[in-house]
């Protein structure tokens, strides 16, 4: 018995201690994405910190778990912060979510945040909805906004200091699918997503959608990490997942594969590059080009962008200006909320039929469906 | 030994687990070059009622939690499977309480009854596998906690909805739903009413432990299993048995959040309490009061851990590493202290023997 319970505390505590250093897995929240501009934010520099004295509205951030340097969706986050500290003159304080959480402690954090007199309480992804929904009639004065967030949905009567600030993905993802099968020579393309939630499948919807929009009969694999939505780790923090998924899709004559799996797409890319010559991959949330190693760089096609450094950046302008809307706030093409990338000119060939087709979605002509149509 | 010495022993284990712990977080606090002195005075700092009752009610689930494991371990039984039973059985909960077949309360009875049997069979699974198949129930379960995963990904999309980004059951009934308790006049955060399952929980173990012929079964395989199938326990249905209790109470650790605060089982689900209550159960040492300090402790530094991120810039997984080393100091000291007190006590013995030995000599010499 004696020896069974030190094996036991030993198998417990590792858990635990490694648990804590695991810290650093994509968002859960998070449709991933890792990189773009946001490389740099992972050094020591701490803008809250470094620029305590403006005069623009103040800021309490809750990060998703994973925080700061995740190159990732809470990076994104803090590129926004960071503009919004420069140009608007707003000062900030950063939270950051733990492993496992349950409504109560991000409550707790919502609260901890807005009693220390903020203007605005930003939270970045969608499980902080619950507890925004919850905390937000404590503090009629805080302006709540969650990053794809449902809290709208949770709330007896509408709320004129709570938003949910969501993203139209499968807009974005139309045009990079257009933009692989405007690629392919194989009329083959494959996509690998993180999580089977409704989040990500939006991601696949818009891809399928804009892919049979160029050539209705192509062949598109698809892969997701894993179905267990509580399982983030597997989702959004497995690169060697991400190449397992890919490297198939390439062996079976895939020439485009396209990620919507956080920090684990760097798996994808591994397998495009490894595919060899004329193998594309296309990256998630930000340009994925910029942080992609150089073996790498040459491969990645494009990146379907989620500006949710634009979405921060607003809505901190719209509390400054007095202008908070609340309710659903949609970040959709026609503000450039979402949109793909064009560094490394390999998409400069086909730029006019997707600006065309670009135009067409802000317009209404073309609607894209948010769930896959098999 | 005298009573003091002995009382002064068992009060130091806890007292030194403790100081050990708080210097090797200080050392690594340290390391890490973190700010030393706001981690202690965040950490020692009184809650606000508010996170003290969200303390209570995070306590609770992890006693209920807690409890689960120690069941299994009292005899030798290492269910890691508390994590699946309860995320499955607190979903179930959920579907059936949204699905509001029945009125009323009698809707949230059966949802809670549902629960138990759920988690109790998914326990019992890995209980039958290892009594009838001889398989290890630490692989079992772990894999069943996987099935679990994909088990309710799989039901969540046939039997819930999809609001905006999250997935989750139908909204349990207004009349099915169980309220809360305030325990501050103007906090925020109130008591959920299921959390009292916990003290009604650890009463049942500690009477089925201490005063029925099945919990003295269960200690006695625990302590020499070859003892206890030789004074006549049928060692199979024992392992079954308790793998069907230690997942009934499993089954609960979900309710009390569904039933008072979440109304379904959702996107926000708090997953890993499983993970944590064999923590809570070895920190307790298997004891049903034990275990509620233990509940209590990892209740407070998993509460205080946000302000710890806000107001010291400490990152929150540092209360993780926390309590990881919590665990380990309560396990090192304590068999330290066991050992010491063995070492004492043969010395005493060997001394009075001596003593008494030295006192026979002088006739003993006589008599060769």
């Amino acid at each position: 018995m004696r020896r069974f319970s030190k094996i036991a505390a030993l198998a417990a505590a590792g858990t635990l201690v490694l648990a804590g250093c695991g810290g650093g897995s994509g968002g859960s929240g998070g449709s991933g994405g890792s990189g773009g501009d946001s490389g740099d934010s992972q050094s020591a520099e701490d803008v809250c910190q470094s620029q305590a004295d403006g005069d623009g509205p103040s800021i309490g951030v809750a990060y998703d778990v994973g925080g700061r340097g995740d190159r990732s969706f809470n990076d994104s986050a803090y590129e926004g912060l960071k503009r919004a500290v420069e140009e608007l003159g707003a000062t900030c304080i950063e939270a950051v979510a733990g492993q496992d959480e349950n409504d109560n402690v991000r409550a707790e954090r919502l609260r901890t945040l807005a009693e220390g007199d903020y203007d605005l309480v930003i939270a970045v992804g969608f499980l902080y909805s619950p507890a925004a929904a919850e905390v937000a009639p404590e503090y009629a004065e805080t302006k709540f906004a969650v990053i794809d967030g449902f809290s709208q949905f949770l709330v007896e009567e509408p709320l004129d200091n709570l938003a949910d600030l969501t993203f139209a993905e499968e807009q974005g993802s139309y045009l990079v699918g257009m933009a692989a099968a405007l690629k392919t020579e194989s009329d083959h393309i494959g996509y690998v997503g993180g999580v089977t939630s409704p989040l990500i499948k939006k991601f696949e919807a818009g891809y399928e959608a804009g892919a049979r929009s160029v050539t209705p009969d192509i062949q598109i694999d698809v892969a997701y990490l894993t179905e267990d939505q509580d399982d983030s780790e597997t989702a959004f923090a497995n690169p060697p997942g991400g190449r397992n998924a890919a490297a198939p899709m390439y062996e079976d004559g895939a020439d485009v594969v396209y990620h919507a799996a956080g920090s684990s797409g760097s798996g994808v890319f591994e397998a495009a590059a490894a595919a060899g010559d004329n193998m594309w991959a296309i990256g998630v949330d930000s340009d994925q080009y910029l942080t992609a190693p150089e073996d790498q760089q040459p491969h990645i096609l494009t990146s379907m962008l989620k500006r949710i450094d634009t979405a921060v950046f607003e809505v901190t302008e719209s509390v400054a200006d007095d202008s908070f809307e609340s309710g659903g706030v949609v970040y959709d093409i026609s503000v450039d909320g979402v949109g793909y990338s064009t560094s490394g000119g390999f998409v400069d060939d086909i730029e006019d039929q997707l600006e065309e087709a670009k135009q067409q979605i802000a317009d209404g002509e073309i609607e894209v469906p948010t769930e896959p149509q098999g | 030994m005298s009573v003091v010495r002995r009382g002064a022993l068992a009060l130091a284990s806890p007292v030194l687990a403790l100081l050990l712990a708080g210097l090797i977080i200080t050392v690594v606090l340290a390391v890490i070059g973190d700010d030393i002195a706001g981690f202690w005075s965040v950490m020692s700092s009184v809650p606000e009622p508010r996170n003290a009752v969200a303390m209570l009610n995070q306590a609770s689930v992890l006693y209920l939690s807690g409890v689960a494991a120690a069941i299994g371990f009292r005899m030798n039984l290492f269910n890691i499977g508390v994590e699946g039973q309860y995320r499955l059985a607190a979903f179930a909960a959920g579907a059936v309480a949204g699905a509001a077949w029945l009125p009323g309360y009698l809707n949230s009875l059966l949802a809670v009854v549902v629960a138990m049997a759920v988690g109790a069979a998914w326990a019992g699974l890995a209980g039958a596998l290892r009594a009838y198949r001889g398989v290890s129930e630490v692989i079992s379960t772990i894999m069943l906690n996987s099935i679990a995963g994909f088990l309710i990904s799989y039901l969540i999309v046939k039997v819930g909805r999809t609001t905006g980004n999250a997935t989750g059951t139908d909204p349990m009934p207004e009349g099915s739903r169980i309220g809360t308790i305030a325990i501050f006049p103007d906090s925020p955060t109130e008591l959920y009413g299921l959390s009292l399952l916990a003290i009604v929980v650890g009463v049942l173990f500690w009477l089925v432990l201490n005063r029925t012929r099945f919990g003295f079964e269960l200690r006695a395989t625990g302590a020499s299993d070859s003892a206890a199938v030789a004074s006549g326990v049928d060692s199979r249905r024992m392992i079954v048995t308790t793998m069907l209790l230690s997942g009934a109470v499993a089954g609960l650790v979900g309710l009390p959040v569904i039933f008072s605060s979440a109304y379904n089982y959702g996107s926000s689900f708090q997953a890993g309490l499983g993970f944590a209550g064999i923590a809570v159960a070895l920190l307790g040492r298997n004891h049903p009061v034990g275990i509620a300090f233990a509940a209590l402790l990892f209740a407070y530094l998993s509460q205080q851990a946000n302000l710890l991120n806000i107001l010291a810039g400490i990152s929150p997984d540092i209360v993780a590493v926390a309590q990881g080393v919590v665990v380990m100091s309560v396990v090192i000291v304590y068999e330290v202290v066991r050992r010491y007190r063995v070492r004492a006590e043969q010395t005493q013995v060997a001394s009075t023997l001596s003593a008494e030995s030295r006192a026979a000599a002088p006739t003993e010499g006589a008599a060769s």
